[in-house]
């Protein structure tokens, strides 16, 4: 089965100079649901920018199901379907004209286009905005005007850029549970996020990548089995001086007073409980530092960063 | 893309266009039918009745398709040039980049957006002047031939500007300085053989005398120059900023980084 998105040696250099993209290879398979991580900066939108015709590559080859953009690019955007970061409609048209239009550029004829339209603004709870001009959603409802906007030609591989960014929690999940729904119907989805949380429950393949450069590129279970070590915030009933010496567990005395314990895989944690017993120190509560991808991660890219400049690890 | 789904794109860019102008009607459609009516009131009754013939016609008869054809100018060449700049500039220029709609039916798309706004003042303009003068039409495919290619060419313009703008002045500069200077300078008001030689030849290199004489005669018959010509050298123009929008679509500047 050919693959929804092939990238190789992907090359980018704006007009100023600037060489976002150092040489990208990235595969998505069909009906997967793929995370695109990496820190502010890194090319993540350069990239799916590139794979959407928003931006133009210097070098490199991009394949959507098969076909090449660089000679079959009318083939490759019926199998597209964006949404991008930016807002980026007429803030004075309708709701309802946003989406048709999008699927009339598409070639599909209104009538028809009119069905799909509704279809898609009413699974995302826009139907009774359709008259609406754009300029009057709120934030969360453009997001979500947007990702109608990508579906109304039904394409087979959505893309979307960071398409939680401010949007609450409640939606957030729903929209979770969208997306869901549509992978499991059969798209293929590339997200981009900084909730990390988010890729966590959602996708099953991961590339991190960072100042143009992927550095990782495997399962989201595999990646997570690299995780040895995990950070638990302990809270304590007295406000600690110094932090203990606790033997086998690495700790320190977080900004905030509490405690943080290094875990390896495998230790357990009644040991921390025992020698905090032994020394008189009262945990009154207890967390996970982050989620363990946002560990994981948080780690590559500082280990990405200590390279780049040249130091030692 | 399939012909059929081509035609659905170009209709859907033609019909967003003509939904935007009759949107904003009184930035779009009123304005020009005032101007155009003050100066069918001032220039044809009120100081037209002191000045006598112009050309063999009273100068009310004499002024109209040069107006007319003004008023076609100005609307088809602002129509494209604010709605493709302001596309632009909202970035809903990329709803069209992301889809599968080839670059020529985008310019041909925005081209008739523009036409249709240029035609329809056009024909708000032809209906006002019957109210001060009587319209006989000398050579009806002339007119309607002229008419449609200038606004085709002026609505090539605005696309070509917009293009190039990267900020709001950027679209309104070669109006005014441009677009309005070559029209008052047309021959839209008087006819050239009024002018001493030396003046004559130079108002020969301005292109939009022409399309008005070419139109002048269609509807009164007389015109300063042969509108033959004048119709190939429309076409001509047409063929070139057609090939520029073209290429700078496809190099994607201003609009794909
Ligand atoms: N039009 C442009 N001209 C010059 N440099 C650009 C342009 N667009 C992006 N860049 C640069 O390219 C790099 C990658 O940008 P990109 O938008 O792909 O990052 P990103 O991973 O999407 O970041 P974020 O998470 O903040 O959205 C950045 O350093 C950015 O400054
Ligand atoms: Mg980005």
């Amino acid at each position: 089965m050919t693959n929804a998105l092939e990238i190789e040696g992907l090359t980018k250099t704006y007009g100023d100079g600037f060489h976002a993209l150092k040489g990208i290879d990235m595969n998505v398979r069909q009906g997967d649901f793929f995370a695109l991580l990496g820190p502010n900066g890194a090319g993540k939108s350069t990239t799916l920018g590139i794979v959407c015709s928003l931006v133009n590559k210097t070098g490199g080859k991009v394949r959507v199901f098969g076909y090449d953009i660089d000679t079959h690019l009318s083939d490759a955007k019926l199998n597209l379907g964006v949404v991008p970061q930016e807002f980026n409609f007429n803030q004075f048209e309708k709701v309802f004209d946003i989406v048709t239009t999008q699927a009339g550029y598409y070639g599909i004829p209104l009538k028809q286009a009119k069905v799909s339209a509704e279809k898609y603004l009413r699974k995302l709870g826009l139907w009774d905005k359709k008259d609406t001009p754009a300029r009057m959603l709120s934030g969360g409802m453009k997001r979500r005007l947007m990702i109608a906007r990508a579906l109304v030609h039904e394409p087979k591989l959505l893309i979307l850029d960071e398409p939680t960014a401010g949007v609450d929690i409640e939606l957030r999940r729903s929209m979770w549970t969208f997306l869901e729904e549509m992978n499991r119907q059969g798209t293929t989805i590339i997200l981009t996020t900084h909730y990390l949380e988010e890729a966590e429950a959602l996708c099953r393949n991961i590339a991190i990548i960072d100042h143009g450069r992927i550095l990782k590129h495997t399962s989201k279970r595999e990646l997570l089995q690299q995780l040895h070590v995990e950070t638990f915030v302990l809270d304590t009933e007295t406000t600690l001086e110094s932090a203990p010496e606790l033997e086998g567990f690495p700790c320190r005395l977080s900004d905030e007073g509490a405690l943080e314990v290094e875990v390896e895989k495998g230790q357990g944690l009644n040991r921390v409980f025992v020698q905090l017993e032994q020394q008189g120190i009262k945990v009154v509560s207890m967390r996970t530092k982050a989620n363990r991808l946002e560990e994981l991660f948080i780690r590559m890219v500082e280990e990405n960063a200590r390279e780049a400049s040249g130091g030692a690890a | 893309m399939k012909v059929q789904a081509m035609v659905t794109a170009f209709n859907t860019i033609v019909i967003r266009e003509i939904r935007r102008f009759t949107r904003i009607w009184p930035q779009t459609l009123l304005p020009p039918a005032v101007t155009m009516t003050l100066y069918f009131i001032i220039f044809g009754n009120l100081i037209g009745s002191r000045i006598g013939e112009m050309g063999g016609f009273d100068y009310m008869a004499f002024i109209v398709p040069g107006l007319i054809m003004m008023a076609v100018i100005t609307s088809s060449y602002a129509n494209v040039v604010s709605s493709f700049f302001s596309m632009k500039f909202q970035r809903s220029i990329e709803e069209l980049l992301v889809s599968p709609v080839p670059n020529w039916i985008i310019l041909a798309g925005y081209v008739c957006g523009g036409m249709a706004r240029g035609l329809g003042i056009g024909l708000i303009v032809t209906l006002l002047s019957l109210a001060f003068t009587r319209l006989e039409i000398h050579n009806l495919p002339m007119v309607v031939l002229t008419v449609f290619l200038t606004s085709a060419l002026f609505a090539l313009g605005g696309f070509i500007n917009a293009m190039l703008a990267t900020k709001f002045d950027d679209i309104s500069i070669v109006p005014t300085f441009v677009l309005t200077p070559l029209t008052y300078l047309g021959g839209v008001f008087y006819s050239i053989s009024l002018l001493p030689d030396f003046w004559q030849g130079v108002s020969m290199i301005n292109p939009i005398l022409y399309m008005v004489n070419a139109f002048r005669f269609g509807i009164l018959g007389v015109s300063d120059v042969n509108p033959f010509v004048a119709l190939g050298m429309i076409l001509v123009f047409i063929a070139l900023l057609t090939a520029i929008s073209l290429r700078m679509l496809k190099r994607g500047k201003g609009i794909r980084h």
